[in-house]
């Protein structure tokens, strides 16, 4: 979780100055935040407000209920730059839009993910669209710290292979 | 390698391969061991079994072939995998590093497929000009030098978590001809390389040597005799030829993006069904203007992948499936021609798993949202099959020059491809089969998925017994130019239902032994 910067703000403190939006905070302190203050990424070339809504994005495209914001965060995290920020700021205008158009202040001010989701069907043929599912796919699968999250063991080479660990100990056939 | 041979570049004498895979790779060590000079020239480079990464997307980045490609055709892949038509490996050893290990012979009708389907409307289908009997002692030779699981001495290999699910589930379903197969992978120690461990991981180079590949084997042995040189990080871009019409040697840029020419006695192209059309095309010259050995206008044409599809199944408990060897077993009862099932020709059916950054990307490629995502919620109590069926040869599935050029300014080749309806007939059977399968063994919940970008590529230089109908004969030697030889997968007539490495390195041992004889008779 390199990526990530541990805040030493209390949880308090990190509430006190939250824009509430989702499960996360939006601090307008130049970083989005776990509201109990476990994580939080840093912003420079984008809003808080797009990070968050980029992170929200990105569970609702792939939404596995038992992985936590952190992991998504990293996946996201390349977009805060000065190459990716005009890109952002557009697309996630075209996706407030969308949000407005199906009667939401925005898209994260859609309380249900099935609302979210049918906001992003309308713009999923969009290329900001297609970039950010296309990135997850490897910034968040990728990320080896989620990979025991679905059971998969990863490297088994240095540990001698599965040859006397169970590669054929299914005991339900 | 102490002994390797060192060639000069204006030796005339040296047989000039391109690329070191199951095709030349082979050809390369044959040659090599009959005391003929040989060149093999490789455009990845050389990595061996300390080398190899357990880790999906790592290993791509290090052995896979990415330079850029294009495609069209109505090929899902097309869409979804644009630039990367084929996973397909660009190193020493070539794609023998990246294959799962399945070395299954032939069924006798298939080498006839025109004579026992009969002509197939928008099929280009032909019989190959050779057949069974002919090719059997050479599937023997192969057999043995990759120590084939189930032939000769060798025993199966076990079962692992994945095949016990499908073999339960092929026998509810009725089928009796399921087994751990024939597979390239040591069930017992062997060629001075182990017994397979279950790691994994076969796709991304057997760490332990265990599968076999090129890359450690025949590649090394070869250099072991002193005639065989590999240059790595070479990459050929044109053949030449005299004004006699015969091949006079390579053009190849070095490691150092320098252009080089190795003159050459003969040269054989085993590039793969991509690059060895796009080789002879590139090649065109005011004599051959359309290309080296495309006086029948079929250089780059009858591109086949197998029909292929994977069906993974879910239970309410965990498989592991990613556990042990990935092609871990086979069903052979779909495998014959019976075209009261809707289609000609037949498919096998083996096991197969990816690690979830692979089976996030293939599953359904595109797909987002909670029908993709509970999906891999599930993936530790999944069980995985691929679909390996014989494609039909069509004239306009091919490779072409497109207008988009590599790092070197030579163009690419573009990818066009379209399923006949044969495939998609055939696809639809295998995935209902499939999914019979798993539901036998109570899954939960089934998932027909699409091919992925192929790994199984032939057919763009096909053998045929006339010169109109193909690239070459049934030495693999071009019809056009003698001292011109194709030894790769581009070389098949018509696809088959198996694998077609064993096939690939079988017509490779008898190409070595049919141009050692014409070089000591003068012919060549």
């Amino acid at each position: 979780m390199q990526e990530l910067r541990k805040q030493g703000l209390t949880r308090r403190a990190l509430l006190s100055r939250a824009v509430a939006a989702g499960a996360l905070a939006v601090t307008g302190a130049g970083f989005i935040a776990a509201p109990n203050g476990a994580w939080a990424v840093e912003v420079r070339n984008v809003t808080e407000q797009q990070m968050a809504t980029l992170l929200q994005m990105a569970r609702d495209i792939y939404p596995h209920d038992r992985i936590g914001d952190r992991f998504y965060a990293v996946a996201i995290k390349g977009y805060d730059s000065p190459e990716q920020a005009q890109m952002v700021a557009a697309g996630i205008e075209a996706l407030d839009a969308a949000a407005r158009e199906a009667g939401f202040d925005s898209y994260l001010g859609a309380g249900w993910e099935a609302d979210r989701v049918a906001i992003l069907r309308s713009i999923e043929e969009s290329d900001f669209f297609q970039t950010v599912r296309g990135g997850l796919v490897t910034g968040l699968y990728n990320q080896k710290d989620v990979w025991p999250i679905f059971g998969y063991e990863g490297e088994s080479f240095s540990q001698g292979g599965y040859m006397y660990r169970g590669f054929d100990d299914i005991d339900w056939l | 390698m102490a002994t390797a041979a060192k060639f000069e570049l204006t030796d005339d004498s040296v047989v000039v391969i391109i690329g070191t895979g199951a095709g030349g790779g082979v050809l390369a060590n044959e040659l090599a061991q009959k005391g003929v000079k040989v060149v093999a020239l490789e455009a990845g480079g050389r990595y061996l079994p300390e080398d190899y990464i357990n880790d999906e997307w790592e290993s791509f980045g290090q052995l896979a072939w990415t330079d850029p490609r294009t495609t069209s055709g109505d090929w899902r892949v097309a869409r979804d995998f644009s630039g990367l038509p084929a996973w397909i490996v660009k190193a020493v050893g070539g794609t023998t590093t990246h294959w799962a290990g399945a070395s299954i012979r032939f069924q006798e009708h298939e080498w006839k497929a025109l004579t026992t389907y009969g002509a197939v409307e928008g099929a280009n289908l032909l019989d190959w000009p050779i057949d069974h009997a002919e090719m059997a002692p050479w599937y023997e030779k192969a057999e043995a030098k990759l120590g084939v699981t189930r032939t000769g001495n060798f025993p199966g290999l076990p079962g692992n978590n994945n095949y016990k699910v499908f073999e339960a589930g092929a026998k509810a379903v009725g089928y009796s001809r399921v087994s751990t197969g024939h597979m390239a992978i040591n069930s017992v120690d062997n060629d001075e390389r182990p017994a397979c461990q279950q790691t994994g991981f076969c796709f991304q180079g057997c760490k332990w040597g265990a599968k076999w590949s090129a890359a450690y084997t025949d590649i090394p042995k070869g250099e072991a005799t002193g005639n065989l040189e590999v240059r790595d990080h070479a990459h050929v871009a044109r053949i030449l030829h005299n004004d006699e019409g015969r091949v006079t040697g390579v053009e190849y840029f070095d490691k150092d993006g320098n252009l080089q020419f190795q003159a050459a006695r003969i040269v054989a192209v085993a590039g793969n069904t991509f690059e060895s059309p796009r080789l002879l095309l590139n090649s065109a010259s005011s004599m051959f203007p359309d290309g080296l050995a495309n006086s029948s206008g079929q250089v780059g044409r009858n591109y086949m992948r197998h029909t292929t599809g994977s069906v993974y199944g879910i239970f309410e408990k965990p498989v592991r499936m990613w556990r042990g060897t990935t092609m871990a077993g086979i069903i052979q009862d779909e495998a014959h021609h019976d075209p009261s099932r809707g289609f000609v020709g037949g498919y096998e059916l083996e096991t197969l798993s990816l690690g979830i950054p692979f089976m996030a990307a293939f599953l359904d490629p595109g797909s987002w949202g909670r029908e993709f995502t509970s999906a891999l919620d599930q993936y530790e109590n999944m069980a995985g099959m691929w679909i390996v069926g014989e494609d039909m040869p069509q004239e306009t599935n091919r490779v072409t020059l497109s207008d988009t050029v590599d790092k070197f300014g030579l163009k690419v080749a573009n990818v066009h491809f379209s399923d006949h309806p044969n495939d998609v007939a055939m696809r639809n059977h295998a995935y209902e089969r499939g999914q019979a399968i798993y539901r036998a063994m109570g899954a939960t919940r089934t998932l027909p998925t699409p091919p992925y970008p192929s790994t199984h590529n032939l057919g763009t230089n096909r053998m045929s017994e006339r010169a109109e109908d193909g690239v070459v004969n049934k030495w693999g030697q071009t019809h056009d130019i003698a001292n011109l030889f194709v030894s790769d997968g581009s070389q098949f007539t018509t696809g088959a239902a198996e694998n077609p490495t064993l096939t690939i390195v079988a017509l490779a041992i008898r190409q070595a032994d049919h141009i050692a004889r014409e070089m000591s008779a003068g012919n060549l």
